[in-house]
């Protein structure tokens, strides 16, 4: 690709690249924020949303980011609470994007809330028996710790607690995926949560989604500055993220598994894998192909060991993957409708006993895409105003300065 | 002791100047008009008085009405000195029957006028109910309550 | 339970009798009865002392009657749309049983649970529960974040979708806030029954009943001493206000 395109003040000089990108993201945001005094003036009426699903394409995105927030620091962590060099190489870039992606997943969240002039007493009154008050408190120390985590990385004064907060870092992260499964893993009243393994498996799926976000990322900064990933970091990095979807099919499957052997829980089994139309089109086409056996199928191909992009591919695919996981958790599982008198067909004029609709206004889809804008526009300005890219001492030793 | 008022730069002349300006902004909220924007007219209220003083409504009716909220929807304590039920039913204005329907409405006149925001009303009726509310002034209960205690 | 306490619900019951001896006495309810027939005052808050729940006779409630809702509608200024994004507080659900065939006809409403998991995982403590056991959602401090709903396991609540106008000035309801049914709070605090419980015995069915749990001379408690009732989702442990009976 040309040079025109530059994220790195320092290293180029030229910025035509980075007002592109701005105006990018800005136009996408603009499109959310519009989206947002729209739905806050006249309500969700004008969303797909209904009082039987009422979670829709916003939460799907949100819960996404977040989860894909806490999984992307693990680059960092891998290099400080494990000592791995080439991940210390790119533990500032991944503290970064846990702040920026936790911050779009955010921004939605509250974004589609029934009264987001309210915020203030989301902050200020606390339930603590609630699991989605922790999460809050979680994330809120997620920004703390992890802001003074990237410092520890900047600022050579406070070296020494790079380690400590690494290992703080790390811990809090696998607190708040768990506690960002226990949101549906503690909803009991419905077929499609109410299971333990919801805190893990998030916590899998979080390793998997960060670090193709990750990649992603990396790859697009390499690209703009002309720089080529090192074999050696490629190959590790395949192998790590082909663990990670690997592991994520395992819960998966297990989850289901469980299930059908649950007689209780056949009917909603019955409904995800074969019955429910693009529910089950999704988990099987989206969340196990897309982003189960065909990035693993990407990633241990021959070419993938020389061949940066096929990497790229399989870390798209993840992506993608999971925002269809996550459609089918949180739509398919409100769809299924609530069992309240087992052996019993229901009908009554509030849509019990059937399987809820849902479609998406074009209203909650730009709210939904503004989050990963949020994301872009932080990120862009942050790797251009601070030094990020990541730098490998294998490809060039002169370039060491300022790193640790 | 150091005092600030020995900073170089703050000169006598500078310091004048800041007490006289201070004290013309002081001097302001005393004054009847300002700045070419009328003082809100209110309509008189139906009754003879409020529950209270006018000037200590005016300036407390905020955390009156917020205690009161909390003590009638947590608790179920339902005293109607302090309901917001009760504000609407003499204070809707004549033309609309309304405490906020328009700009010459009790809670909007002023609120426009102050420009502090209220959402009330998003919520809440802005006319009185059809049947007036149940309790008559304090106290509401004759002699026939049991005695039960002092226990809220 | 302690000596005072009893002897303090025996007043309360002696108290309760005479109000009801007057009640009855009076022709046109609504005039007599306000002002006098009060259990507690009003700076007196609920109490724990009570616990209010509602006895439902399948049996009784009749197919095609909807009186229960439209009584419902009307007290707190509803709709009564049913479209898909349009509250409902209480609803008649339809149940058959799929081996044998049998229906069930019944009124569906906030359970009022004892354990209720709308109120365990609303984030700010909007969803609570009354010392009396009435679930409420305090929209003063509702976020609408809808969590409440995805935790119920009765479908009652509903989330307000559009900017709503003309309101009861006693049942305050508004855009962004979820909502559910109440009791008819306003009207158990001058000790009137829930609206649809009125409606149900206007209509001669008599499938509901309203009452206090603990006051073991209730209507209600008597009842439920002497015929099986139901909690729907027992198996869940919340320990409903709602009970059915006949299925």
């Amino acid at each position: 690709m040309a040079n025109n395109i530059c994220l790195n003040q320092k290293e180029c000089g030229k910025s035509t690249g980075f007002w592109l990108l701005l105006t990018l993201g800005g136009l996408v945001m603009l499109g959310t924020l519009s989206a947002f005094f729209f739905l806050e003036h006249h309500g969700h009426i004008k969303t797909g949303m209904t009082n039987q699903i009422v979670w829709g394409l916003p939460h799907v995105f949100a819960v996404f980011l977040i989860v894909a927030a806490s999984g992307v620091l693990n680059v960092a962590s891998i290099g400080s609470v494990f000592g791995k060099k080439m991940y210390k190489a790119r533990a500032r870039l991944s503290a970064l994007l846990a702040l920026t992606i936790l911050s779009g997943g955010l921004a939605v969240l509250v974004l589609d809330l029934g009264r987001p002039d309210r915020l203030i007493v989301a902050m200020t009154y606390y339930n603590f028996k609630s699991i989605f008050a922790l999460n809050m408190i979680f994330y809120n120390g997620f920004f703390a710790i992890v802001g003074l985590y990237l410092l520890t990385m900047m600022d050579r004064k406070l070296k020494p607690w790079y380690k400590p907060i690494g290992m703080l870092a790390f811990l809090w992260r696998l607190a708040l995926t768990t506690a960002t499964g226990s949101i549906f893993g503690f909803l009991v009243a419905r077929a499609g949560y109410n299971s333990a393994l919801y805190a893990p498996m998030f916590i899998i799926y979080s390793f998997a989604y960060g670090l193709a976000c990750f990649i992603v990322v990396q790859a697009a900064m390499y690209k703009w500055n002309d720089i080529e990933i090192d074999e050696a970091v490629l190959c590790r990095l395949k192998n790590l993220l082909a663990t990670f979807v690997a592991a994520a099919l395992y819960f998966t499957a297990v989850l289901h598994l469980t299930n059908l052997y649950f007689a209780k829980q056949w009917d909603f089994e019955r409904f995800l894998l074969s019955d429910g139309g693009i529910y089950t089109l999704l988990f099987w086409g989206g969340q196990v192909m897309l982003g189960g056996f065909l990035p693993l199928l990407l990633i241990f191909s021959p070419g993938a060991r020389k061949q940066p992009a096929i990497l790229l591919i399989a870390a798209l695919l993840v992506i993608i993957g999971g925002h269809a996981q996550m459609y089918v958790t949180i739509v398919g599982g409100q769809a299924f409708p609530l069992d309240m008198f087992p052996g019993y067909a229901e009908s009554s004029s509030f849509f019990d006993g059937v399987v809820h609709a849902y479609s998406p206004s074009v209203w909650e889809m730009m709210l939904a895409v503004g989050g990963i804008a949020t994301t872009f526009l932080i990120t862009t300005v942050a790797v251009r105003v601070l030094k990020f890219l990541p730098e490998d001492e294998i490809k060039d030793p002169s370039s060491t300065v300022g790193q640790h | 002791m150091a005092r600030v008022v020995n900073q170089p730069g703050l000169g006598k002349g500078f310091r004048l100047a800041a007490c006289l300006g201070a004290m013309a902004l002081l001097a302001i909220p005393s004054m009847p008009v300002v700045a070419g924007v009328d003082l809100p007219k209110l309509e008189h209220a139906k009754g003879d008085k409020c529950v209270d003083e006018g000037g200590y409504i005016r300036r407390h009716h905020p955390e009156l009405l917020k205690h009161h909220r909390d003590e009638t929807m947590r608790k179920g304590i339902r005293t109607t000195k302090y309901s917001l039920k009760k504000c609407v039913e003499c204070h809707a204005g004549s033309k609309t029957g309304s405490v906020a329907a328009s700009k010459e409405d009790f809670c909007i006149a002023c609120h426009s006028y102050a420009g502090v925001k209220l959402d009330c009303w998003d919520c809440h009726a802005t006319k009185p109910g059809k049947r007036p509310s149940h309790q008559a002034a304090q106290p509401a209960v004759p002699s026939l309550m049991p005695s039960n205690g002092g226990s809220q | 339970m302690s000596e005072s306490m009893n002897s303090k619900l025996e007043d309360r019951r002696d108290f309760l009798k005479a109000s009801a001896l007057v009640a009855g006495v009076a022709v046109g309810p609504g005039v007599l009865f306000y002002g006098i027939a009060h259990s507690r005052s009003p700076e007196e808050g609920a109490s724990s002392k009570q616990r209010w729940g509602m006895l439902i006779d399948t049996t009784k409630c009749a197919v095609g009657c909807n009186d229960c809702v439209t009584a419902c509608n009307t007290e707190n200024g509803l709709s009564g749309k049913t479209g898909e994004q349009d509250s409902q507080w209480i609803r008649k659900l339809n149940i058959k049983h799929l081996q044998t065939g049998v229906e069930h006809n019944l009124p569906m409403l906030c359970q009022h649970c004892e354990n209720p998991p709308c109120v365990d995982v609303c984030p700010t403590g909007a969803s609570m529960k009354r010392a009396d056991g009435i679930v409420l959602v305090d929209r003063h401090i509702c976020i609408g974040c809808r969590y409440c709903m995805m935790a119920c396991p009765y479908k009652a609540r509903s989330f307000v979708h559009e900017p709503l106008t003309e309101q009861n000035p006693e049942v305050p309801r508004g855009k962004g806030c979820v909502e559910s049914c109440t009791f008819c709070v306003q009207r158990v605090d001058r000790d009137e029954t829930p609206a649809c419980v009125e409606a149900c015995t206007a209509s001669g069915h008599q499938a509901m009943l309203f009452g206090d749990l603990n006051n073991p001379e209730s209507d209600i408690a008597k009842a439920m001493k002497t015929v099986a009732t139901t909690e729907v989702r027992a198996d869940l442990g919340l320990n409903t206000g709602v009970r059915y009976q006949g299925i």
